[in-house]
């Protein structure tokens, strides 16, 4: 029941859009237990795109992404980056968790928190200096939380707190960035700066990926949408994947038409 | 004699026992700060229980083929090995059953402890001498302590505490975010593996002084303690060995100082000290710290709601509030303002109209969030932005009460 609708799929050769993808899954099947909450899914994220991650609850949203990283084991299926086995260009690759997958009373500030995103450069045996520091500032800066480097991670709002996590992201300097619901539960204001940091991304040539639940916002902020329900609806741009046809599939007729009309999408 | 005891002047045992102490307190301390964090402290109780059944047959063994059953290294190592076979079985049984963990530990616990305790028994029974003291691993003792016991115990504390500093950045990420940790690369199953075999490590070199029954408290408690004073992973597991050090040497220290203080338990004792002291005294997540921390913000509270219905004329009958209207010169007994009462809450009332707008302006929506309903509006606001709100609500006008 999948509906092919990205325009330039099939047009280029399959090894040529795997070399230029930073992320692509193929064949991805991910179960717990006997029922696959991911099914044979092909995905292949265009570079320097904005891509939403969209589909109702349970769908496997997050699931597709942790597979992908290789933080669920898949039941089958492969995931390229630029090509290349996802291990070899994994440091390309940032990631930024559903904030509910963390220890909120650990003993570590928002600059610490900063710092794990240089961990894999340190290695076992470097120290962090003041280099590491400043840039671990900056990157707290730039999603305005500098204020609050000392504070610790618990003491933070949920607003907060995401934006401490973006910024670990940040600090990692990568090319591909992943996102786990952003906005959930968080404040407007920590919203804008959200968005605010991602398009600076991608004006500087990163891509992004963001599981997202709010159709309201998708046309504002992505440009590419992949919509799964389990098995893979829809892929394209904002204007030719998210449809009303690709959206009522995916939901399975759940939205109510008023609903869909506030979404101003293309009644195709 | 303590104090003679604690500066190593109480004869050439109690001083090994002592730098001995200390040494597997210290490197206790750290490793346990990572099995905590982990959340995985109840594991070291499977672990330390699970060794008694290695150290029996150990001995059997070395007994068996005419060595001296009583060798400490191969008695530990036989430790280490049925703890790791011990630790594979919980493992097992929480991954490939519907057991929970908890329960695969209590199993494991028990039937490895149960085992051990049969073998012992049987040893006793043999016929090759000297097996006399296998138990007091149950519960520790320093009496015949040699120069030998007390190397190996300091050389395996001070390996482990090398290795717990080599992993530490790994280990501590995998305990507050496993899935980020995966994300990039780490492998967290190998990683939480280290964490295991390093409480292990520690929990062997343990058994001689502090014995398989106790010996989980000094990888608990100490960092427990530790993390009242400090909310830095860094700082609480430096902390956590200064406590398990302390404790560790002073406790041996103490014991020495008479024949019935058995070495074992009193650190253990003394290591509940330092957590108590904590509990009570550390600034910021001691009891006494939150206590005083929530009279001041209930005073502060009281405050500021008195002075609004002094600005607004409303009668006070709350009591906490006009006392501490009245300690702070205020207002009189009979609950009407003073001249200096007067003019606070007028401004009290002025700057909640400023909030108000502060609040309602998506322009202000940083500071808003920042305020939590007590601190001063200047504390909060640039003066030009506070200008510019009251501009916008226009001239003070008089209060009157």
């Amino acid at each position: 029941m999948s509906v092919e609708l990205a325009a330039n799929m099939g047009t280029v050769p399959e090894v040529e859009a795997l070399d230029h993808s930073p992320l692509a899954v193929r064949g991805l099947t991910v179960s717990y237990g006997q029922k696959p909450a991911v099914f044979s899914v092909d995905m292949t994220i265009q570079p320097g795109s904005m891509t939403a991650i969209i589909g109702p609850n349970g769908a496997g949203k997050s699931t597709l992404l942790k597979a992908a990283l290789g933080i669920i084991k898949p039941l089958s299926g492969q995931v390229f980056c630029f090509g290349k086995p996802l291990a070899q260009l994994r440091d390309r690759i940032a990631y930024v968790p559903q904030r509910a997958s963390v220890d909120w009373d650990f003993p570590t500030r928002a600059i610490d928190v900063v710092l794990m995103g240089l961990y894999r450069e340190l290695g076992l045996l470097r120290m962090v200096r003041p280099a590491h520091r400043e840039r671990a500032m900056a990157c707290l800066d730039r999603v305005g939380m500098a204020d609050f480097a000392d504070r610790q991670i618990g003491q933070l709002s949920g607003g907060q707190q995401q934006r401490v996590f973006l910024a670990r992201a940040l600090a990692q300097d990568a090319d591909l960035y992943l996102l786990d619901e952003p906005f959930a539960g968080v404040d407007a204001a920590t919203e804008k700066a959200i968005i605010h940091v991602l398009s600076h991304l991608r004006r500087n040539g990163k891509t992004v990926v963001a599981v997202h639940h709010d159709l309201a916002t998708v046309r504002d902020y992505f440009d590419r949408v992949f919509i799964i329900n389990t098995r893979k609806v829809a892929e394209g741009s904002v204007e030719t994947a998210f449809t009303e046809d690709t959206l009522q599939i995916a939901y399975g007729g759940r939205l109510a038409t008023g609903q869909i009309d506030q979404l101003g999408l293309v009644v195709g | 004699m303590l104090f003679d005891a604690l500066f190593l002047q109480l004869g050439y045992n109690a001083s090994l026992v002592a730098i001995g102490a200390g040494f597997l307190g210290i490197a206790a301390g750290v490793t346990g700060t990572f099995l905590y964090l982990r959340k995985q402290a109840l594991l070291s109780d499977a672990i330390s229980h699970a060794t008694l059944p290695g150290v029996g047959l150990a001995f059997v063994l070395m007994a068996l083929v005419g060595g001296s059953g009583r060798f400490l290294p191969g008695l530990l190592l036989g430790a280490a090995l049925s703890a790791g076979i011990g630790l594979l079985c919980v493992s097992a049984l929480t991954r490939r059953t519907r057991l929970s963990e908890d329960s695969a530990i209590g199993a494991v616990l028990s039937v490895f402890f149960g085992f051990g305790i049969v073998i012992l028994t049987v040893i006793q029974t043999m016929s090759t001498g000297r097996q006399a003291g296998l138990e007091s691993f149950l519960l520790g003792s320093t009496a015949g302590m040699l120069f030998n016991d007390a190397v190996v115990i300091a050389a395996g504390g001070a390996l482990t505490l090398l290795a717990v500093l080599l992993f530490r950045r790994p280990m501590g990420l995998v305990a507050f975010d496993p899935e980020y940790a995966a994300a990039r690369g780490f492998n967290v199953a190998r990683i939480d593996l280290v964490i295991m075999t390093l409480a292990l490590a520690v929990t062997v070199v343990g058994l001689k002084i502090v014995g398989l029954i106790l010996v989980v408290a000094m990888l608990i408690i100490p960092p427990v303690a530790a993390r009242f004073w400090s909310d830095r992973m860094e700082v609480v597991a430096l902390l956590s060995g200064l406590f398990g050090g302390l404790s560790g040497w002073a406790g041996a220290a103490i014991s020495a100082t008479a024949p019935a203080l058995p070495t074992g338990p009193i650190i253990v004792l003394v290591c509940f000290g330092l957590f108590v002291l904590s509990l009570f005294l550390a600034p910021g997540r001691g009891l006494l710290a939150a206590l005083t921390r929530h009279l001041r913000f209930q005073r502060r509270v009281h405050l500021r709601q008195g002075l609004l219905a002094l600005a607004q004329g409303q009668p006070i009958y709350e009591r906490l509030t006009l006392r501490l209207l009245r300690r702070a010169g205020l207002a009189r007994a009979d609950g009407v303002a003073t001249d200096e009462g007067r003019a606070r809450a007028a401004k009290a009332l002025r700057d909640e109209k400023r909030w108000e707008l502060v609040r309602s302006d998506p322009d202000f929506a940083a500071a808003a969030l920042s305020y939590d309903g007590l601190a001063g509006i200047e504390t909060v606001l640039t003066v030009d932005q506070i200008a510019e709100i009251d501009n916008r609500i226009g001239a003070p006008r008089e209060v009157t009460s």
